[in-house]
């Protein structure tokens, strides 16, 4: 029972970084139809861009100012960087194909996600990066029975779920929300409404693109090295936990997240390290089989 | 106002004045859903002008001319299917700042359409389509329009939806909003309107008061079935 509960935990960690990078690649699609497929390097630039201030301000594991205080400004650089990053590339790579043949962006985002990933090995390094986690957040472990965590864990885990439900209040609270999900729903009659299309784009993007740069100091203050590559495998787990929950569909993609990260530390704990990614990919498949829409899409049958 | 040579139209020159109820008429593909699009903004004629309360409104784009008082009951409704009556009515007032008064309005449109109050938590989506034709009225006059424009109302509906359809519009237009009307049905549309123009491959083949058209031969036959 306590390997059990601990597998959880760990699977709940995971899964809350898998819902924070889902959000992001459910929020583009629902307002463009576009699979974002660089989506999971800006998380990886969000993690750089965090280890980089990390790195400016420690020195011999040791902050120049106080740890909470560095991780505030990790977090404005990454999250802001992201967002920014994010905007740049809906600008320049993707909003001159608007109305072009839907596989032309798709193809876009694959090169955008290539030129990150060598820009990133090329010109910042080719090998991991280090976090001076210990000089930035407590290495306490938080122990109830058998369970143990360390306190980043908790740190992801809370943090990821504070920033989920800020964006589903904004998403579904606001009147910029609800201008999202009007352009989301039907983009010329959003228009319509004197509603600026281009603008909730620019928005949309800046808020997923934060989203993943958010997950990225997470990541490196939790798991202490940050790699070019590993916004592949992340992305693709995510962009399988968006799918899973109900592409388009925000709670969808938190659900999603949290469920495939529990599975996947689940499948690993108890049947195999080396096939857990089969068992998330499995996970897929099945709901693809049984609800194609997802767990909480809609069918697409209700446009008037 | 006027308009140039977008594609689907040529030289068309059409003017509404305020006040009025002015509709254009004609069959498939004669430029009709173009000539509104250029109105509120989605098109851009490649050449020509249109002009609105004394300005060149020619470049400005969608937002700004639905601020000026423009707004638009689009073909085939065009209702936010995932948001709900209330939410679909509050896009309608997207550009508006004066809560107070948005309210007022809010209150003014589900007493006109009580059926929309009773479903106002109801998805867009959920309603019949004389329903949501309603919600569309409903959420363009959110807006506080001036000048309304509706592309082809009685699509789709029921013979005594139709009719209750166009009494809304005269209702309307007696509030002082100018009304410019698209229309397949011409007999409906004429019997509403003061004047109307007749499109035919994105020309204007006939123009005159609602009266003249509906006595005129050529029309009778090609539109009215007579």
């Amino acid at each position: 029972m306590g390997y059990f509960l601990q597998q959880l935990v760990n699977g709940l960690e995971l899964g809350s970084l898998y819902a924070l990078v889902a959000l992001g690649y459910t929020l583009i699609y629902g307002i463009l139809e576009l699979l974002n497929f660089a989506h999971g390097d800006v998380f990886m630039v969000g993690a750089f861009l965090a280890a980089g201030a990390a790195a400016a301000l420690v020195h011999n594991e040791v902050a120049a100012i106080p740890g909470g205080f560095v991780v505030v400004l990790m977090l404005l650089v990454a999250m802001g960087g992201a967002g920014v990053l994010g905007v740049a590339i809906e600008r320049v790579a993707y909003r001159p194909l608007r109305n072009a043949n839907r596989l032309a962006p798709l193809i876009t985002a694959i090169g955008v996600s290539l030129l990150l990933e060598n820009a990133v090995f090329v010109w910042v390094s080719p090998a991991p990066v280090l976090v001076p986690t210990n000089a930035l957040v407590s290495q306490g472990i938080i122990q109830a029975g058998s369970v143990a965590t360390p306190l980043t864990g908790l740190v992801l885990f809370a943090g990821s779920l504070a920033l989920m439900i800020a964006l589903d209040l904004f998403v579904f609270r606001t009147r910029f929300g609800s201008a999202m999900r009007a352009t989301a729903q039907d983009r010329e009659a959003a228009t319509f409404m004197g509603i600026d299309v281009d603008r909730v784009i620019m928005v949309t993007f800046f808020l997923a693109s934060a989203l993943a740069g958010l997950g990225g100091v997470l990541f490196g203050l939790r798991y202490a090295s940050v790699d070019f590559f590993m916004g592949y495998g992340l992305g693709i787990k995510a962009f399988t936990a968006a799918v899973i929950g109900g592409i388009g569909n925000i709670r969808g993609a938190m659900v999603g997240g949290l469920l495939l990260g529990v599975l996947e530390s689940l499948s690993g704990g108890f049947i195999s390290t080396q096939f857990q990614d089969t068992f998330v990919f499995l996970a897929l498949i099945a709901v693809l089989l049984l609800r194609p829409q997802g767990l909480l899409g809609q069918p697409v049958t209700d446009r008037a | 106002m006027r308009y140039g040579a977008v594609p689907a139209l040529r030289e068309l020159s059409i003017e509404i004045r305020a006040g009025e109820i002015v509709c254009l008429l004609g069959g498939n593909a004669s430029g009709k859903s173009t000539t509104m699009k250029t109105v509120i903004g989605s098109v851009r004629p490649a050449k020509g002008s249109v002009w609105y309360e004394g300005q060149d409104i020619t470049n400005w784009n969608t937002s700004r001319r639905v601020a000026s008082g423009i707004a638009i009951v689009p073909e085939a409704r065009r209702i936010f299917p995932r948001l709900t009556v209330l939410e679909n009515l509050m896009m309608g007032a997207f550009i508006r700042n004066d809560r107070a008064e948005i309210d007022r309005d809010l209150e003014g449109v589900l007493e006109m359409f009580p059926r929309l109050r009773e479903r106002r938590t109801q998805k867009g989506g959920t309603m019949s389509g004389g329903e949501q034709q309603m919600l569309a009225m409903a959420r363009a006059l959110m807006s506080r329009p001036r000048f309304l424009c509706m592309d082809e109302p009685s699509m789709g509906l029921a013979p005594v939806l139709v009719e209750q359809q166009f009494e809304t519009i005269q209702r309307l237009n007696a509030t002082g909003i100018t009304i410019f009307v698209v229309e397949q049905n011409a007999t409906m549309a004429l019997g509403i309107a003061n004047r109307g123009y007749v499109l035919q491959s994105g020309r204007v083949v006939l123009a005159g008061t609602a009266a003249s058209l509906l006595k005129n031969p050529q029309m009778q036959r090609a539109y009215l079935g007579m």
